[in-house]
C-alpha cells in the first residue's frame, strides 16, 4: 500500500475548547466538531507524517485500538474532511506553505 | 432629533454601539423618517466615524440580487438585496446605499456594516434578546420561536431592555459590553440606548419548567456560531466570527435556559 499523507487545509479556522477541536471551513461556513482521536490526527496532520505512523504512533499509542481496524477507520475518517476541504491528502509529502488560500 | 440641515446638506448621526454613523440625504421628508425611527439612538454631536449617502430612487427592484449578497471587491464591501444596494469602503470609512425611501433597507444595510466593523474588533451581532439588571447584561439567544420575545416581554420593571432581536456586543479586554439596539423583532420596540457588561449567555429554549445546566466550550461555540448574524462569505470575515466566538465562549459563562413561559423565569436571571 502506497504511503498517504494529510495536512490541514490553510482555508480553515480552528479551535481547541475544553479538549474538543473545532473546526469551521472559512469557504463555506460548515462547523465540525471533532472528538479526541479525531483532535489527535487533526494535530498530526503536518503533511510530513503518514498516515501509517500517525496510526501506529499516535492512535494506536494511546488508544485501545486494533491497528489494521484503526488505519481503516482513520482513512475513512480523513477522506470525509477531505471531501469538505478542510484537510488535504496525498501520496507525497505536502507542504502546507504552498497550499495557499485564507 | 438630529441636526437635518448643514450647510453641506443634511444629515443625522446614529450612534450604535458607541459607533457614531453620519447618514446623509438630500431628502428632509426621508431623514425626518430615519431620526423618528432611530430617535433613542441619535447623537447629534458625536464626531461620525463613518458616512453613508443615501440616494433615493424609486419604488421598486433595484438590483437583480433575490437574496443578501455580501462580498468584499477593490476595497469596498458591495451590499445588494432586491430592495437595496450598498457599498462601503472601510479605509475611507464612507459609504453609499441605493433605496426607495423607506426605514427597512437602512437598517438592513446598518446592520450589516456593523457586523462587518465588529468582526474586525472581536464583537458579535447576534439574534439575541439582551437585558441589563443590576447593572449587568444577559443575552438570550436563539433560533425563532425560541422565546427571545416572549422572555422580553415577561421582563420585570427593574429590567431595561436592550434588544428583543439583535444583540450587539463589543470586546472589552477579556470580558464583553452589550450594548442596546434600534433594531428590533416582534416587539417592534426598539432597546434602550444603553450598555453594560455582559455576564451571562443563555441559549434559550422553551419547555415545561424552568431550568438552568451549564454547557460546554463547544457546544456553546456551535450553538453561538449558529445566532450569529453572518452575512458575507468571505474566508477572512468567517476566520474573525469563528475566533470571536471561541473567544466569547471561553471567557463568559454560558448557560441552557429551559423556561417555561411566564414571569417567574426572571427570578433565575440576577
Amino acid at each position: 500500500m502506497s504511503a498517504i499523507y494529510i495536512a490541514r487545509a490553510n482555508e480553515v479556522a480552528a479551535r481547541s475548547l475544553d479538549g474538543e477541536m473545532m473546526i469551521m471551513s472559512a469557504r463555506n461556513s460548515t462547523l465540525f466538531t471533532l472528538n479526541t482521536v479525531g483532535t489527535v490526527i487533526w494535530q498530526s496532520a503536518d503533511g510530513k507524517t503518514t498516515l501509517e505512523e500517525i496510526v501506529e504512533n499516535k492512535i494506536c499509542a494511546e488508544f485501545e485500538v486494533d491497528p489494521e481496524e484503526a488505519l481503516k477507520d482513520v482513512e475513512s475518517f480523513v477522506n470525509d474532511l477531505a471531501s469538505h476541504g478542510i484537510i488535504v491528502v496525498s501520496d507525497v509529502p505536502i507542504n502546507p506553505a504552498a497550499l495557499g488560500g485564507a | 432629533m438630529g441636526r437635518l440641515a448643514t450647510a453641506a446638506g443634511q444629515e443625522v448621526i446614529i450612534e450604535i454601539g458607541c459607533m457614531p454613523v453620519q447618514v446623509r440625504s438630500e431628502s428632509s421628508e426621508f431623514l425626518q423618517m430615519i431620526a423618528e425611527r432611530y430617535s433613542g439612538f441619535l447623537n447629534p454631536n458625536a464626531r461620525p466615524v463613518f458616512e453613508l449617502n443615501v440616494d433615493l430612487v424609486a419604488p421598486g427592484r433595484i438590483t437583480e440580487e433575490e437574496d443578501l449578497s455580501v462580498r468584499f471587491e477593490s476595497g469596498r464591501w458591495l451590499i445588494e438585496r432586491g430592495d437595496l444596494r450598498a457599498e462601503w469602503e472601510p479605509a475611507s470609512r464612507r459609504g453609499r446605499i441605493m433605496q426607495s425611501p423607506n426605514p427597512y433597507s437602512i437598517d438592513a444595510a446598518l446592520r450589516i456594516i456593523h457586523s462587518l466593523i465588529l468582526a474586525h474588533e472581536g464583537g458579535l451581532l447576534v439574534h439575541a434578546a439582551s437585558a441589563v439588571r443590576n447593572g449587568k447584561a444577559f443575552l438570550f439567544a436563539g433560533v425563532s420561536g425560541a422565546g427571545k420575545t416572549t422572555i422580553s416581554r415577561l421582563a420585570p420593571p427593574d429590567v431595561t431592555l436592550l434588544t428583543d432581536e439583535i444583540s450587539y456586543l463589543q470586546r472589552n479586554g477579556h470580558g464583553y459590553v452589550a450594548h442596546g439596539t434600534p433594531f428590533a423583532g416582534e416587539l417592534a420596540r426598539v432597546g434602550e440606548n444603553v450598555q453594560a457588561p455582559l455576564a451571562a449567555l443563555y441559549l434559550l429554549q422553551k419547555g415545561p419548567e424552568n431550568a438552568i445546566e451549564p454547557v460546554s466550550a463547544s457546544e456553546a461555540a456551535r450553538m453561538l456560531l449558529e445566532n450569529v448574524l453572518f452575512f458575507a462569505h468571505d474566508p477572512k470575515l468567517v476566520s474573525l466570527v469563528f475566533e470571536s466566538a471561541c473567544e466569547l465562549v471561553s471567557n463568559v459563562p454560558v448557560y441552557r435556559l429551559t423556561f417555561f413561559p411566564d414571569e417567574r423565569i426572571w427570578e433565575w436571571i440576577a
